[in-house]
């Protein structure tokens, strides 16, 4: 059997085996006349007009495992950071991207990775045009780590932000939440579960694209980290609100609602890559909902709550019975329960 | 969802609800409410979740009761726990959520940070599969938990004995039902008027560890499902033989438990384990004969061997445990009905699920975590 080729603590040395490395995976993987250059630093010739700004923002991703179903760890470090830009109203224009490989990383899977990351980049639009590698003794790192930071531009026309967030703002969820905390989970070995779990990972860009114009749209976050629930705390603090949220309203897949009863989960805590929460005028909510409706990207958009005046609590969950309940902040790590 | 969604329907809720208010009305008039205690942790989890409690009339009300297995656990096994974690050979495998719970210095979770070695299973076999895959490593399992629990850990030792695998071993602390509700029902000032049973444990046993309640103590018991229909349906079936001054065992989650149990669950438990005389019960003190452990054959399967091992003695050795929680705790109180979690003077000030001073605190199913992660200065909470 052919032995499997691995990185080596070599190719991170900054010799003849990291320029091999350099020439022969990661260069053509991301191939543009910026980084062609080949200057310690991108150069990058920007228009802006009167009022324009830019947006810049990083993110490091070190998602287990680097593939999953739905995506892997270079889609994931694309969207991520366009995202980031996206929901601030930035048209997405550059990347930069670091990595950080363990040693003994199987060269075939890095190929494959910075060849998926290559191809999000250019399904964005956006040009990856510096980054850097490194690589770590074995145990230093998981595989492989990704920093990305990106740049994009918010048109002067644009302004959305928590501090547009008024009491009596509707909430609409683009699509059904927790499905990318699903996958993660479902495909980690040591759950050995299988199911119809597959990541949410999307670039929203598109999307949001189509929202802009109106100008009922106040807030847009996406949910990743702490899932819809996070996201919900940081408007509440931002607005000083309390926001009330329907739970018969709230969409959620049947796999990841199953996953979860088994596990004693919640979907409001587990991560989205491609959901966004958007915070409306409530009288332009119903078309702001129809237009996400009508894209692909959102078609499971449902409005599901509203900001009201502060109550002792940020944010409160109308139950199916009735029954009002504080929706907490998550503590600490998810942890399953054992009944 | 199949088995879930039509134990959630809130049509069906509605009905019971309105079934429930006319038959309490029906009742014997009363100063104080009639007392209903959920004995398992999974349905208080599930009262506070869906808000049941709010969904009942005035005299009727819920006492959240010992049936969490992460509460009662006590420190001195998680102390136990970390010790083995930080052997350089050792992988200790734990349920997620014991992962939480803190010990006399810190949680797994802490000592994990700190270097020590573990892993979050969801049963025993999984660590029975470590252990077959790493022969280099001693995988400690940290057995917890009630009946539900004791089959798959009698199972995975069997497993391992077939094997003759000797890097397997288990921390055990799996428990009984019956003494610490025999401890509860003793207090001449219970005002517990009847019982919703553990389905799951009932899965396994049967009725027999709650035969004693009506006999003894002429109260009703209903062993009930774990949704919100099932629970409210185990209340109407209370009302209704307390109306009748009836005392008497009811099935209700009849897709799953039968009076006799389940012998096939409960022949390797007996085959692996034997009572023990005296088990730690966080919140509830010392309970002879209310846990289980391993029988002679099986002592080679023991982790509380590696401890004696060490240099330093092992805490279950001691003839007295550690000092429990703080002694303004008031776990006790609640777990009888006398208080409400918002009544202790401690809740949700020192004692939070961050940081929980007792036991009630620790897992998401103990009442006073509930009550906090659902309810504290909630809405009907009124302003703190």
């Amino acid at each position: 059997m052919a032995r499997t080729e691995r990185i080596s603590l070599a190719q991170g040395s900054g010799g003849e085996p990291m320029q091999r490395l350099l020439r022969e995976l990661i260069w053509p993987a991301f191939d543009n006349p910026i980084l062609a250059r080949q200057e310690d630093q991108a150069r990058l010739a920007f228009e802006l007009r009167p009022g324009d700004q830019l947006a810049f923002t990083t993110d490091s991703f070190v998602v287990t495992p680097l593939q999953f179903p739905g995506g892997d760890i270079g889609t994931l470090a694309v969207n991520g950071t366009v995202n980031d830009l996206a929901v601030g109203g930035a048209l997405p224009r550059y990347l930069s991207c670091a990595l950080i490989i363990e040693e003994g990383l199987p060269v075939d899977l890095l190929q494959e990775l910075c060849r998926s990351l290559a191809e999000a980049a250019r399904a964005a639009g956006v040009q990856v045009v510096t980054g850097d590698t490194k690589v770590v003794p074995r145990g230093a790192a998981d595989g492989l780590f990704i920093n990305t930071s990106g740049l994009g531009v918010i048109p002067a026309a644009i302004d959305i932000g928590t501090h547009r967030l008024i009491q009596g703002d509707c909430l609409i969820v683009s699509g059904p939440i927790g499905d990318h905390g699903a996958a993660i989970l479902a495909s980690r070995q040591e759950l050995a579960l299988h199911g119809d779990l597959r990541s949410d990972c999307a670039n929203l860009w598109p999307l949001i694209q189509t929202l802009l114009p109106n100008p009922g749209l106040h807030a847009l976050r996406d949910m990743t980290r702490g899932g819809l629930n996070a996201v919900l705390h940081e408007f509440a603090e931002a607005a000083d609100a309390t926001l009330l949220i329907e739970e018969h309203a709230l969409p959620v897949r049947t796999a990841v609602r199953g996953l979860c009863e088994l596990l004693g989960l919640d979907p409001l805590h587990l991560a989205c890559e491609g959901r966004l929460l958007a915070a409306v005028a409530p009288e332009q909510a119903v078309q702001l909902l129809q237009c996400m409706q009508a894209h692909p990207l959102g078609q499971g958009a449902a409005i599901v709550g509203q900001l009201t005046p502060r109550r002792n609590v940020p944010v409160i969950l109308n139950g199916v019975y009735g029954v009002e309940r504080t929706l907490a902040p998550v503590s600490g790590e998810l942890l399953p329960r054992i009944c | 969802m199949k088995y879930i969604d039509e134990f959630r329907d809130p049509a069906a809720v509605a009905q019971l609800v309105d079934q429930i208010r006319c038959r309490a009305a029906a009742l014997p008039p009363r100063e104080q409410p009639w007392q209903l205690m959920e004995i398992c942790g999974g349905h208080t989890h599930t009262i506070f979740r869906f808000g049941l409690d709010q969904l009942l009339p005035d005299n009727i009300e819920f006492i959240h009761g010992p049936g969490c297995p992460v509460c009662v656990l006590p420190q001195s096994v998680i102390d136990q726990a970390i010790e083995l974690a930080q052997r350089p050979d050792t992988l200790l495998c734990s349920y997620g959520d014991a992962m939480r719970v803190p010990g006399h210095n810190g949680s797994l979770l802490q000592a994990r940070a700190d270097g020590a070695h573990t892993q979050v299973v969801y049963s025993p076999r999984d660590a029975l599969d470590m252990a077959h895959r790493h022969p280099g490593t001693q995988v400690v399992f940290l057995a917890i938990g009630f009946e539900t629990t004791a089959p798959a850990t009698a199972l995975a030792i069997r497993a391992a004995a077939l094997a003759g695998l000797t890097n397997f071993r288990v921390l055990c602390h799996l428990v009984m039902i019956e003494p610490p509700m025999r401890a509860l029902l003793a207090d001449p000032e219970l005002r517990i008027d009847g019982f919703i049973g553990p389905g799951h444990v009932s899965l396994v046993t049967g009725n027999a560890p709650f035969e004693f309640i009506p006999a003894e103590y002429h109260k009703p018991v209903v062993i009930s499902g774990f949704e919100p229909v099932d629970l409210l349906h185990s209340v109407l079936l209370l009302l209704q033989q307390l109306q009748h001054n009836q005392a008497r065992i009811e099935i209700q989650y009849r897709r799953v438990a039968t009076a006799g149990g389940n012998r096939g669950a409960r022949q390797p438990v007996e085959a692996v384990f034997e009572p023990g005389p005296l088990a730690e019960w966080r919140g509830l003190g010392l309970l002879p004969h209310s846990g289980l452990q391993l029988r002679p054959a099986y002592r080679a399967f023991d982790a509380a061997a590696l401890l004696m091992d060490s240099t330093q003695p092992a805490t279950t050795q001691a003839t007295a445990p550690a000092p429990e929680a703080d002694p303004r705790c008031r776990c006790t109180a609640v777990l009888s009905g006398k208080l409400k979690p918002g009544q202790c003077p401690l809740f949700g000030r020192e004692c939070t699920p961050n940081a929980p001073l007792g036991a009630l605190m620790v897992s998401s199913e103990g009442a006073c975590a509930a009550w906090y992660q659902y309810r504290h200065q909630g809405p009907s909470d009124g302003p703190h």
